[in-house]
């Protein structure tokens, strides 16, 4: 469970993060949604713990996030982020091991082992284990990115953007996996993710969390918060929420 | 390891070709061939290869940090602002021992490449090309600093030595400051898993459990003593770490747990190659391997930018 308590940011005198208090429960799929500039992506770094707050508290199933180390942090939570520099010329086996690192700290055991095979099958990923990340078309690197936040094994993780330049294939490979692997049952995750499809949000997340303007606008299980109306003050353009062949998808008017 | 034969044959006909290869004849009865080796030979020799390990460790430690492999410490700044302690020492303290001086400089070269990491992370990263330049002006900047006070206080002869690495002064004696090389390389390989994560970017390391200004202080103080040292015995060597961590990271990728020796090695084995054709081109006249190394590592270099991607990384 998150539990989070009148946290704000500012950078530049602008103020990024307005008092959010929030709580998520675990075992769910929470989609952070929102305009531009909302502050979904702030969140989720003061979430992760790579954001200080300017007040504020995040626990994470109990934790005070800013107070942990890295070390610790990083045995609660994983993160898949837009990386903005050079890609690693890993091979996809090696970027999915690290995610194993929190654990060993350079000395990999068979548990290690296990746990990185496991992830590398369950994304698909064996028969790209030599490749280079490098030379992955985009949907095959978020897939092993992915695979390697998996493979860190926490009880959350969280993704920002993660369907970012995607096409609807891939879109629906990694929503497919994630849905899967979310509940409470021993090894599945808690997951929250900043997602700007609207239709994939309503088809995936069990869990809404709306801001707007550093602001939490409502937050709670999708079913139960998220109308036509809403999304609609959300975005300030009229949206409706509709279903189409039993599956939700959001329409602009 | 495949190539580790071949890579060690080479080493061994280097080495023995460094010794034997120079102004002096070593075939003649007049001269103790045992004192010229001792003396000369086998400390110039181990001079090349601890200077260009240190260098191409350097460059990966740095490229890692700023995630930009097009950046060498030698063109950002790092050896002028080394000099620029080595002045300011000799200026203060000009009887201090060598090893103060080194350790001043060694404290500037680390609060120099400290200020081009923080560029770093103004610089927007779309463009790659943009960080290197940067460090250029940077480098440059500093560069007319060292060059202004080592005129206004007639040290200028001093910056020629230090500006142009090549071994030719290399005697016993006067080259094992570089031995600290050999104790960072084993820093660095312990710190090998970490410098990867480096790699990844900030927010990756970070969420993978690494202390992460932490480990870029320990990266880049280990790159500052070496270029303290490399600048006070050797002098500055542009190129070498950028053309050697791109060989290597084309060649066997990024994992530097696997790969850090091989950057060792051939930085190692590349400046040796450019002292032995320094000495050998215009016998019995010699070119610094500073000038060699950035004739090659440049045309290399651009060799590098324009091949394709590799696909595999074994």
């Amino acid at each position: 469970m998150i539990e989070i308590s009148s946290l704000s940011m500012s950078r530049d005198d602008v103020q990024i993060l307005r008092d959010v208090s929030l709580s998520v429960p675990s075992g769910r799929l929470a989609a952070i949604i929102g305009p531009n500039g909302a502050g979904k992506s702030t969140l989720l770094h003061c979430m992760a713990g790579l954001l200080a707050p300017d007040s504020g508290q995040v626990r994470v199933n109990g934790q005070d996030i800013h107070a942990l180390r890295e070390q610790g942090r990083a045995l609660i939570l994983s993160l898949l982020t837009q990386s903005q520099g050079a890609v690693p010329r890993l091979s996809v086996r090696d970027l999915v091991a690290f995610g194993r690192w929190p654990h060993h700290r350079g000395r990999p055991t068979p548990t290690d082992h296990t746990a990185t095979a496991e992830a590398m099958a369950r994304f698909d990923l064996d028969a790209l284990a030599q490749r280079s990340v490098e030379s992955l078309s985009g949907g095959q690197r978020q897939r092993a990115f992915v695979a390697m936040a998996y493979a860190q094994s926490t009880p959350w993780m969280f993704l920002d953007e993660p369907l970012a330049a995607l096409d609807p294939k891939y879109v629906r490979d990694i929503m497919d996996r994630l849905r899967a692997m979310t509940g409470t049952d021993t090894g599945k995750r808690s997951i929250a993710l900043v997602l700007h499809d609207l239709s994939v949000a309503a088809r995936y997340a069990d869990f809404c969390i709306a801001m707007k303007a550093g602001r939490i606008i409502a937050a709670g299980p999708w079913r139960d918060i998220v109308t036509s109306a809403l999304l609609s003050e959300l975005y300030e353009t009229p949206l409706r929420l509709a279903e189409l062949d039993g599956a939700p998808v959001v329409v602009g008017l | 390891m495949r190539g580790l034969p071949i890579a060690l044959t080479g080493l061994v006909l280097l080495a023995g070709a460094s010794l034997l290869v120079g102004a002096t004849n070593l075939w003649t009865t007049q001269l103790d061939t045992g004192m010229v080796l001792a003396i000369s030979r086998v400390p110039r020799t181990l001079a090349a290869l601890l200077a260009g390990a240190g260098l191409a460790l350097a460059g990966v430690v740095v490229q890692q940090s700023v995630q930009n492999r097009l950046v060498d410490p030698g063109l950002i700044g790092t050896p002028e602002a080394a000099m620029l302690g080595l002045v300011a020492i000799t200026l203060i303290a000009p009887g201090a021992a060598l090893a103060v001086k080194m350790s001043v400089a060694a404290l500037t070269a680390l609060a120099g490449t400290a200020v081009f990491f923080m560029l770093a992370r103004l610089v927007p990263r779309r463009d790659p090309m943009l960080l290197p330049l940067v460090g250029l002006i940077y480098g440059g900047i500093l560069g007319a600093m060292v060059l202004w006070l080592g005129w206004m206080t007639d040290l200028v002869q001093f910056l020629s030595i230090w500006r142009t690495g090549e071994f030719s002064g290399v005697l016993r004696g006067r080259y094992e400051l570089l031995w600290i090389i050999a104790g960072l390389a084993i820093i660095l390989f312990v710190l090998a898993d970490r410098i990867t994560l480096l790699g990844l970017g900030e927010d990756y390391a970070r969420a993978l459990g690494l202390n992460y200004l932490q480990t870029v202080l320990l990266g880049l103080g280990c790159v500052a003593v070496t270029f303290a040292v490399v600048v006070v015995t050797v002098g500055a060597m542009p190129f070498v770490g950028l053309v050697v961590p791109n060989i290597v990271s084309r060649w066997r990728g990024d994992n530097l747990r696997q790969n850090l020796p091989w950057v060792a090695f051939l930085g190692a084995v590349f400046v040796l190659g450019a002292d032995l054709l320094g000495r050998v081109v215009r016998w019995p006249y010699e070119i610094p391997a500073a000038t060699i190394f950035a004739v090659f590592g440049a045309v290399l270099f651009l060799w590098l930018l324009n091949s394709r991607k590799p696909r595999h990384h074994g």
